[in-house]
């Protein structure tokens, strides 16, 4: 009580000097409290005086004129913000844990043949302009997940499922970011997408055995084909090494008989031509050469009066002898 | 002292009225202002510092920003008489703030007007549209994983013109309509444009968040991609075979040709030299066919009397003519 009585009669009487110090203290600290601010790496901030958008200052120190006549707000424009769709991260890390809710309202959605996809997708964004991203819209964030997951059905609605599944899940997240991006800058809201991610694209629990039984179909398929073909690669090259043998063959036969004939033609025309010379002492002597080779081969040779008329009975007589 | 404290309470009064002359206007925001609860002049939508009259004046702040407005699903028929539930989002900004203040004021009301305004006008358009229309947004042309498999309106409409019965005109092929998503949205904008209007609103933007069957159906599209899936299985399957008996065929037909070319080849080969000898033996026998029997038969004596053999001659033969001579 008697200190304040003190301060009370101090600060009446502004003439006092020491009031007046003390006074100079406290603006020089309110100025130093409410008038300096430092700006980190990676953020801006956006100055408004009464009120309205006066400058953005990059980083470093900077001075705003105090006593709230100037309001500053950091914005971190360098940090890359995600948003996930149809799931959600728990916690990153080397064994990313996922939460157990259930956000099929999210994932699930129709193709354009009327089938039903279950899309996780993630979205990557960054402050383009900070001054856009505070004063133009209220919900940024609301606003920017509403929009992602209409442009992602709106693409995935304009596909069959096996084009959003497996034929072009690139294209349909390239899609998605420039009809993203259209939409959030038709409202200048600042925010420039990065990437986005077409994070798991399944057909619906329900239906899932029945495409995996597709996926061993053309696996079966394949196996059948390629049994096929390596039996034919198998079967046909072999027959083509046999048929070559068999003409190889014709023409080694080819090849024999006509030198053979070519040889006994000329040893008979050339025997002709010493036998016209003389015949009949020819003709006798290679009847009897050709006896003289043939009989010392025989076994058994008979000489047979050409008045007998049966021979029979002798050489059973013979055989029955040994 | 007395002096003093009127001083005071002077100075006080003082700062009021001058604090209550001046108000800030942030850029998120936009104002008017009342008198008495009247409306005074026009909105005020530059930020910064504005005065008024202290006291008898009141300033009304209002956002300047976009806003949000999500409306709940709403189960609605379309033109094909199905049954789907749709979920509509807006962006809306206050445009007049003074018709705002006087129509609705506060944005809970003005979210359930939109409510009223977006969800009538998206019944109307969604009920002037297929399901097909709604959910596709062009004519483009989709691309399938099997693309021969032919699908049972195509079987059906085949069986029909062998039947003699002329191409129906409807259509349903997913590729054949032109997807109006995007379109319906813009129409639902259009429609909503002028009430919202009136409220000193401005839509800046409707859109098409989800399209979803109702559960039912839900488990029949299911069903429905079950089977497709399955005629794709099978289809991978007797296509495997298919190919598998062409090839073998192609094989066969293969081992056949080349099995009786090379015969062909190897007789063609043969023939010729049987002839080519047979022209040789002809010309070198033609020159003595008394001769050549006379040599052939002496060979074939050779030949055909053996070491095993008996012999039996006559007397009369011409080998033991001597014989008979010295008798």
């Amino acid at each position: 009580m008697e200190e304040g009585d003190v301060v009370k009669k101090k600060s009446i009487s502004l003439k006092d000097k020491r009031t007046q110090v003390i006074i100079l203290i406290i603006v020089i600290a309110v100025l130093l409290l409410t008038g300096f601010y430092i700006v980190n790496p990676g953020e801006e901030a956006v100055v408004q005086r009464f009120g309205a958008y006066n400058r953005t200052t990059r980083s470093g120190l900077h001075f705003k004129l105090p006593f709230g006549i100037e309001h500053k707000t950091i914005v971190k424009v360098k940090e890359i913000r995600k948003e996930e769709f149809g799931f959600r991260t728990v916690e990153a890390g080397i064994k990313t844990q996922y939460s157990r809710g259930d956000y099929s309202h999210e994932s699930l959605m129709l193709t354009g043949d009327l089938n039903i996809v279950d899309v996780q997708w993630i979205v990557q964004y960054r402050v383009k302009d900070s001054k856009d991203y505070l004063f133009n819209i209220r919900n940024n964030r609301e606003t920017l997940r509403i929009l992602s997951e209409s442009a992602t059905r709106q693409v995935v609605g304009d596909r069959s499922a096996d084009e959003v599944i497996t034929l072009s899940r690139q294209e349909i997240a390239q899609l998605v970011l420039e009809a993203l991006q259209e939409a959030l800058d038709n409202y200048s809201a600042g925010i420039e997408i990065v990437t986005v991610v077409m994070q798991n694209v399944n057909p619906p629990k329900p239906v899932q055995p029945a495409f995996n039984e597709v996926n061993s179909a053309r696996q079966e398929q394949d196996r059948i084909i390629n049994e096929a073909q390596s039996q034919y690669n198998k079967i046909i090259p072999e027959a083509k090494g046999r048929a070559q043998r068999m003409i190889q063959e014709a023409e080694g036969y080819a090849i024999n008989r006509v030198n053979r004939a070519q040889g006994d033609a000329k040893r008979f025309t050339d025997i002709l031509k010493e036998y016209r010379k003389a015949p009949n002492v020819t003709k006798k002597r290679m009847y009897l050469e050709t006896m003289q080779d043939i009989l010392p081969e025989l076994e058994h040779v008979y000489m047979i009066d050409d008045k007998l008329k049966s021979f029979l009975p002798l050489l059973n007589m013979q055989k029955g002898g040994e | 002292m007395n002096k003093h404290v009127i001083q005071i309470i002077l100075l006080v009064i003082a700062i009021f009225v001058v604090a209550d002359a001046f108000f800030t206007l942030d850029e998120r925001q936009q104002a008017i202002i009342t008198q008495f609860g009247h409306p005074i002049g026009g909105a005020i939508e530059d930020a910064g510092l504005h005065v008024k009259i202290p006291f008898i004046q009141k300033v009304h702040y209002f956002e300047k920003r976009i806003l949000e407005w999500d409306g709940d699903p709403n189960r609605v028929p379309t033109a094909d008489k199905k049954y789907i539930w749709i979920d509509i989002f807006a962006r809306w900004r206050i445009s007049d703030p003074l018709t705002f203040f006087q129509s609705v004021n506060t944005e809970n009301t003005a979210h359930s007007r939109l409510d009223g305004i977006i969800d009538g006008k998206t019944r109307d358009i969604i009920a002037q549209n297929t399901l097909i229309e709604i959910v596709r947004n062009s004519d483009r042309k989709m691309e399938f994983a099997v693309d021969d498999v032919p699908t049972f309106e195509e079987m059906m409409k085949e069986q029909d013109i062998r039947d003699g019965k002329q191409e129906g005109d409807d259509d349903q092929s997913f590729n054949a309509t032109e997807g109006k998503r995007h379109e319906i949205a813009r129409q639902i904008l259009e429609k909503a444009l002028k009430d919202a209007e009136l409220l000193g609103i401005e839509l800046v933007d409707v859109r098409i968040k989800r399209v979803n069957y109702e559960e039912q159906v839900r488990q029949k599209v299911y069903d429905r991609m079950i089977s497709e899936r399955q005629k794709i299985s099978a289809w991978y399957r007797s296509t495997g075979e298919g190919e598998k008996a062409r090839i073998l065929g192609e094989m066969k037909k293969e081992l056949d040709r080349i099995e009786s070319e090379a015969y062909r080849t190897a007789q063609e080969i043969q023939g010729r030299a049987d002839a080519e000898a047979t022209k040789l033996y002809a010309e070198a026998y033609g020159q003595s066919p008394e001769f050549f029997e006379f040599i052939k038969t002496l060979e074939s004596y050779k030949k055909t009397m053996n070491k095993k053999g008996t012999l039996i001659l006559s007397t009369d033969s011409d080998y033991l003519e001597e014989l008979k001579e010295g008798k």
